[in-house]
C-alpha cells in the first residue's frame, strides 16, 4: 500500500514527457498523415514548419532562465528583443555583412542587452509578486517609448530611413547584409524538405550553454535560490542577484534571438512589431509541458517544436477543408492566447 | 432554577484523527469567578475553548465525546452564534479590532443601534441608519464600567496596545446576556503594570456575577487573581484547585511533570572548559519570537537545549545567529567575532542549522533527496562540483553515491535518491535536513525542532544520530525544541527562553517545578522554592 502511494507521488512529478505532450505528438503526426491525404505538399509543410523552429526557438529558450530562477515566464522579453534590433540596426548602418555583419549584431546588442537585463531585474526585484504583469506592462510602455526613439535616432544610411525626412522605417530589409545567412550555411535538402543546418546549429550551441550553465555551481543555486528563497537565504544565497542574472541572461538571449529570427526573416521589423513576440514563445514553452515554476531544456525543445510545427501544419490544412483562409490567424491566436491563460490558471502558490 | 454552575463541561474527549488530545476532561465556572486554564502548549487548553464555542474545525472532525451544561442545562452548541447566545463571549490573544474605526464602532460591531426609519420599516434592518449617539452613549458607560476613562469617539488604531485589550473586554460587556467570558492569554501582550490593571478590572467586573475563563501562562497572575484552577496536561485533566489551597511551584509541577525518570537520565558528562559559542545580549527581530538581550556560554562538545513555550523566543536563537531574521549584539565563535548577518561566512565557519520550518525553510520540495542532501556542501565547500575547463559543475555522479549512502545511513524510506521530498513523510523529510547539515561536517550543529511532527521510530532515529554525531566528531549541538521531556533526556544543560530572555539553565536532572516556574515567568525565588 505504502508502495502504491509512493509511485503514485512520483508520477505526479515534473516530467518534460508527459500525456498532454504524447497526444500532441500523435495529433501532429494525424496531420502530417492527412496533409498527403489531401494532396497537399508535406515536404513543403515540414521544411516552413523547421525554418519557423528555427526563427523562434531562442525566443522559447529565453523563457527558462527566468522560469528557473522563480520570477516566471519573461513577458518582458521585448525588451531584450529591441536591444538585439538596436544592434542589427547598427550593422545595417554600417553597411556589414555576411557572417561577420551577423556576430557584429549580436557582439553590439550584448553589452545593450546585459544593462538592460540589469535594470529589469531591479525593478522586477521591486514587484515581487507581479513581475509577469509588470513584464507585461513594461513591454507595452518601452515598446511605444521606442516608437519615438526609431524616429529619433541619428542613423543616416539611406538603407534604413525614410525616404522622406528622418527616422528609421518600419521594416528594413537584410536583403544586401545578411539574409538566410544562418539558413543557408551548410544548408541540405532532402526529399524536398530543406533544413535550415546553420540556424539550427546556432541554436544547438545556446541550448548546450544553457544546459551547462543550468548543471554548474552558479546554476545550481540559481534555481535551487529561485525555487524556496528562504532556503536559499538559509545557505547564504542572494535572491535578487540571482534574479537579476536570470534577466540578464534571458534579454540577451532575447536580443541574440532576434537576430537569428531577422536573418531568417529577412527584415527588421521595428515600432510596434515586438510587442506580441514574447507570447509565442510563452505559449511554446508551455506547450512543452513547463509550469510558471518548472521547466527545462527539454520542455523548451519539445515546446518549439509542437507549437511552431502545429501551427505552421495545421492551419493550412484547416483553411483547405473549410475553405475559410482568415480562420487561421484567429485560431493561432486563440491557441496561443488560451495556452497562456491554462499555463496562468495553474499557477500555484499565490492563493490568498 | 438557578444552578451552582454557570458552565460545566463533563467528560470531554476529543480525538484528532485518533490522537485524543483530550481525555475526559471537566471543569465548572461558578459565578462571579475567575478560573484559571493553565498547562503547556498543546496541554489541550485551545482544543477545551475550540469545543465550548462550537468552532467548525471540531465538528469537521467528527465532534467530540461529553456534555456542556449551562446553568445546570444540557445544551448544544454546534457554532460559534450558538456559544453567543448562550452569553459565552471571547476575548482573544491578537485583537480583533478594526484599526481604522472608532471605539464605538468596534464595541457595537454587528449590533448597532439603528435608528427608526421609513427605510428600515419598509428594507429590514440592513438599510437602516446607525444611530451613533446611542452607540457613542452606551459604549461610553461600559468603557466606564471597565475603568477606561476615553472618549468612545478616538480612533482604535491610535490606541497603545494596552489600551486595545481592554477594548476587546468592553466590547464582550457591552453584549447583554453576556456572562461568561473567555480570556485567551490576555496578558501576554500587555506589560507588568497594564496586566495587573487589566486583572484588576477583570476582578471588578466578576462583581456583577460575570464569570471569566482565564488562559495564562503566567502563574503570578493565576495566584494573584484567579478564584479556581484547572491544570492540563497532555491532554488530561491534571488537578482542580482553589488557588489560595496551592503553591506555585506545585502548579508548576503538575504542570510540567512528565515524570523524566531521572534515574535514567546519564551521568553528567565532564564539559570541556572550552568556549564555542558565545552570545553576548544577542537581540533578534523575528516576528512572533522576539529574543531580547540574551547571553549564553555554550561549551565545546557540548549539546544544549533551548526550551521555553511557543512565541517567547527560543526559535530566534537559531535563525539570529543564521542571519535568518536581522539581530543586534555579539555571537563570538572560536574566540573570534560572528557577523550574523553574514550567512555565508557563518556556515564556512563550520556552523549548520536545521530549521524548524521543514517544508517553508528546510527543503526544496521540489527537488530530489539527492539535491537537497548535497546542496549546502556544495555551496559552502564546493564538495560534489568537478571543474570543466575552468569553471565547476555539479558532479552528478558524486552527489547521487553520496545520497545513497546518506538513505541507507539514516534509513530514509523512499523510492530511490531523484525521489522529489515533497512525497516524503515528515520524518523522512526531517532525516534529509539533518543529512544535509551533517555533510557540511560542522563544528556548531543548530537543530531546531527536531522531533516536530513525525513518528516516534523517525524520533529515535533523529535523536540518536545527533548524540551519535556529538560523540564522534565532539561537534556542539544546539537544540531548540518545544519536547521538555525530549530536551532532558539528551542535553547537558538546557535554558529556558521566556518572553524573550533566557530565564534561567537548568540540569536535565533538575526538578520539575524549576522548569515550570522558569516558563511561567517567575524567577525562583518568588516561586518560594530555594
Amino acid at each position: 500500500m505504502m508502495y502504491v502511494k509512493s509511485m503514485k507521488l512520483k508520477n505526479r512529478q515534473h516530467r518534460w514527457l508527459g500525456m498532454s505532450q504524447i497526444i500532441m505528438i500523435v495529433f501532429l503526426l494525424g496531420l502530417l498523415l492527412l496533409s498527403s491525404i489531401l494532396h497537399m505538399d508535406t515536404s513543403t509543410l515540414i521544411s516552413d514548419s523547421i525554418i519557423r523552429i528555427g526563427m523562434q526557438a531562442v525566443f522559447v529558450l529565453a523563457m527558462l532562465p527566468t522560469i528557473q530562477s522563480g520570477i516566471g515566464l519573461n513577458f518582458g522579453l521585448p525588451l531584450g528583443i529591441l536591444c538585439g534590433l538596436l544592434g542589427g540596426l547598427i550593422t545595417v548602418e554600417n553597411n556589414m555583412t555576411g557572417l561577420g555583419g551577423l556576430f557584429a549584431a549580436i557582439l553590439i546588442s550584448l553589452p545593450l542587452a546585459v544593462g538592460v537585463g540589469i535594470l529589469y531585474g531591479w525593478v522586477l526585484n521591486h514587484m515581487r509578486g507581479s513581475e509577469m504583469m509588470v513584464g507585461n506592462y513594461l513591454n507595452f510602455s518601452i515598446i511605444s517609448l521606442m516608437c519615438i526613439g526609431w524616429m529619433v535616432l541619428p542613423f543616416t544610411n539611406k538603407n534604413i530611413i525614410w525616404a522622406m525626412g528622418s527616422g528609421v522605417r518600419s521594416t528594413i530589409t537584410l536583403e544586401s547584409n545578411y539574409e538566410h545567412i544562418l539558413d543557408n550555411l551548410f544548408c541540405i535538402k532532402i526529399a524536398g524538405i530543406t533544413i535550415p543546418t546553420g540556424t539550427l546549429l546556432a541554436i544547438a550551441v545556446l541550448c548546450v550553454f544553457m544546459f551547462l550553465f543550468l548543471r554548474s555551481k552558479l546554476g545550481v543555486m540559481m534555481r535551487c535560490s529561485g525555487e524556496n528563497a528562504v532556503f536559499g537565504a538559509s545557505l547564504g544565497i542572494n535572491n535578487n542577484s540571482m534574479r537579476i542574472l536570470s534577466t540578464v541572461l534571458s534579454t540577451v538571449l532575447g536580443a541574440v534571438g532576434i537576430i537569428i529570427y531577422s536573418q531568417s526573416y529577412g527584415f527588421y521589423q521595428l515600432y510596434t512589431a515586438p510587442q506580441m513576440m514574447a507570447y509565442p514563445a510563452i505559449a511554446a514553452i508551455l506547450i512543452g509541458g513547463a509550469t510558471t515554476r518548472r521547466a527545462d531544456i527539454g520542455n523548451v525543445i519539445l515546446g518549439v517544436i509542437l507549437y511552431q510545427s502545429l501551427l505552421t501544419i495545421a492551419l493550412p490544412i484547416t483553411s483547405e477543408l473549410l475553405d475559410n483562409s482568415s480562420l487561421s490567424e484567429i485560431l493561432r491566436t486563440i491557441i496561443s492566447n488560451g495556452i497562456i491563460l491554462y499555463a496562468l490558471t495553474k499557477m500555484v502558490g499565490r492563493k490568498v | 432554577m438557578q444552578s451552582e454552575f454557570v458552565l460545566e463541561m463533563k467528560g470531554i474527549s476529543k480525538e484528532y484523527f485518533g490522537n485524543p488530545v483530550l481525555k475526559d476532561v471537566s471543569i465548572r465556572v461558578r459565578p462571579g469567578e475567575i478560573m484559571a486554564l493553565v498547562g503547556e502548549n498543546g496541554a489541550g487548553k485551545s482544543t477545551l475553548m475550540n469545543i465550548l464555542f462550537g468552532m467548525p474545525t471540531i465538528h469537521s472532525t467528527n465532534g467530540f465525546k461529553g456534555e456542556i451544561r449551562i446553568d445546570g442545562e444540557t445544551v448544544q452548541i454546534s457554532s460559534p452564534l450558538d456559544a453567543m447566545r448562550h452569553g459565552i463571549g471571547m476575548v482573544h490573544q491578537e485583537f480583533m479590532l478594526i484599526d481604522d474605526y472608532e471605539i464605538a464602532e468596534n464595541v457595537k460591531l454587528n449590533r448597532e443601534n439603528l435608528k427608526k426609519g421609513i427605510l428600515r420599516k419598509l428594507f429590514g434592518d440592513k438599510a437602516g441608519v446607525l444611530d451613533r449617539r446611542a452607540m457613542k452613549e452606551e459604549t461610553a458607560a461600559t468603557l466606564d464600567e471597565v475603568g477606561l476613562n476615553i472618549d468612545a469617539a478616538t480612533h482604535t488604531g491610535s490606541l497603545p496596545v494596552g489600551y486595545k485589550q481592554f477594548i476587546e473586554i468592553a466590547r464582550e460587556l457591552d453584549k447583554n446576556n453576556v456572562r461568561l467570558i473567555v480570556l485567551d492569554e490576555p496578558t501576554a501582550v500587555l506589560t507588568e503594570k497594564e496586566a495587573e490593571k487589566f486583572l484588576q478590572c477583570v476582578q471588578e467586573v466578576t462583581k456583577k456575577g460575570i464569570s471569566f475563563i482565564f488562559i495564562t501562562h503566567r502563574l503570578n497572575e493565576v495566584k494573584n487573581y484567579a478564584n479556581h484552577m484547572a491544570i492540563l496536561r497532555d491532554g488530561s485533566l491534571v488537578g482542580e484547585y482553589d488557588t489560595q489551597d496551592v503553591s506555585v511551584r506545585k502548579i508548576s509541577e503538575l504542570m510540567i511533570g512528565r515524570s523524566v525518570d531521572i534515574s535514567q537520565l546519564e551521568e553528567e558528562r565532564k564539559l570541556s572548559e572550552e568556549i564555542i559559542l558565545e552570545l553576548k545580549d544577542f537581540s533578534v527581530d523575528m516576528p512572533g519570537e522576539f529574543l531580547k538581550n540574551a547571553s549564553v556560554q555554550i561549551h565545546k562538545g557540548e549539546i544544549f537545549g533551548f526550551a521555553g513555550l511557543a512565541g517567547h523566543g527560543k526559535a530566534a536563537v537559531a535563525n539570529g545567529i543564521m542571519g535568518l531574521y536581522p539581530s543586534s549584539g555579539e555571537v563570538i565563535l572560536n574566540g573570534e567575532p560572528l557577523n550574523a548577518s553574514d550567512t555565508l561566512a557563518t556556515l564556512s565557519k563550520s556552523v549548520a542549522f536545521v530549521s524548524e520550518d521543514r517544508r517553508g525553510v528546510g527543503l526544496l520540495l521540489d527537488e530530489s533527496i539527492e539535491i537537497n542532501v548535497v546542496i549546502s556542501a556544495l555551496r559552502v565547500k564546493n564538495q560534489f562540483l568537478k571543474k570543466i575547463a575552468g569553471i565547476r559543475f555539479y558532479d552528478k555522479k558524486a552527489g547521487r553515491k553520496y545520497a545513497e549512502k546518506m538513505i541507507q545511513e539514516f534509513d530514509i524510506r523512499c523510492t530511490g535518491a531523484s525521489q522529489h521530498t515533497r512525497s516524503l513523510s515528515g520524518g523522512n523529510q526531517q532525516k534529509v535536513c539533518i543529512a544535509r547539515a551533517m555533510t557540511l561536517k560542522p563544528e556548531v550543529l543548530l537543530v531546531s525542532e527536531p522531533t516536530r511532527g513525525i513518528d516516534v521510530g523517525a524520533k529515535k532515529r533523529i535523536l540518536d544520530a545527533l548524540t551519535e554525531m556529538n560523540q564522534s566528531t565532539g561537534a556542539a549541538i544546539i537544540i531548540t525544541s518545544s519536547e521538555l521531556a525530549e530536551l532532558r533526556s539528551i542535553c547537558d544543560r538546557i535554558a529556558i527562553v521566556t518572553e524573550g530572555g533566557i530565564t534561567g539553565i537548568l540540569k536535565p536532572s533538575d526538578e520539575d517545578y524549576r522548569y515550570g516556574l522558569l516558563m511561567s515567568g517567575v524567577s525562583e525565588e518568588e516561586g518560594g522554592c530555594v
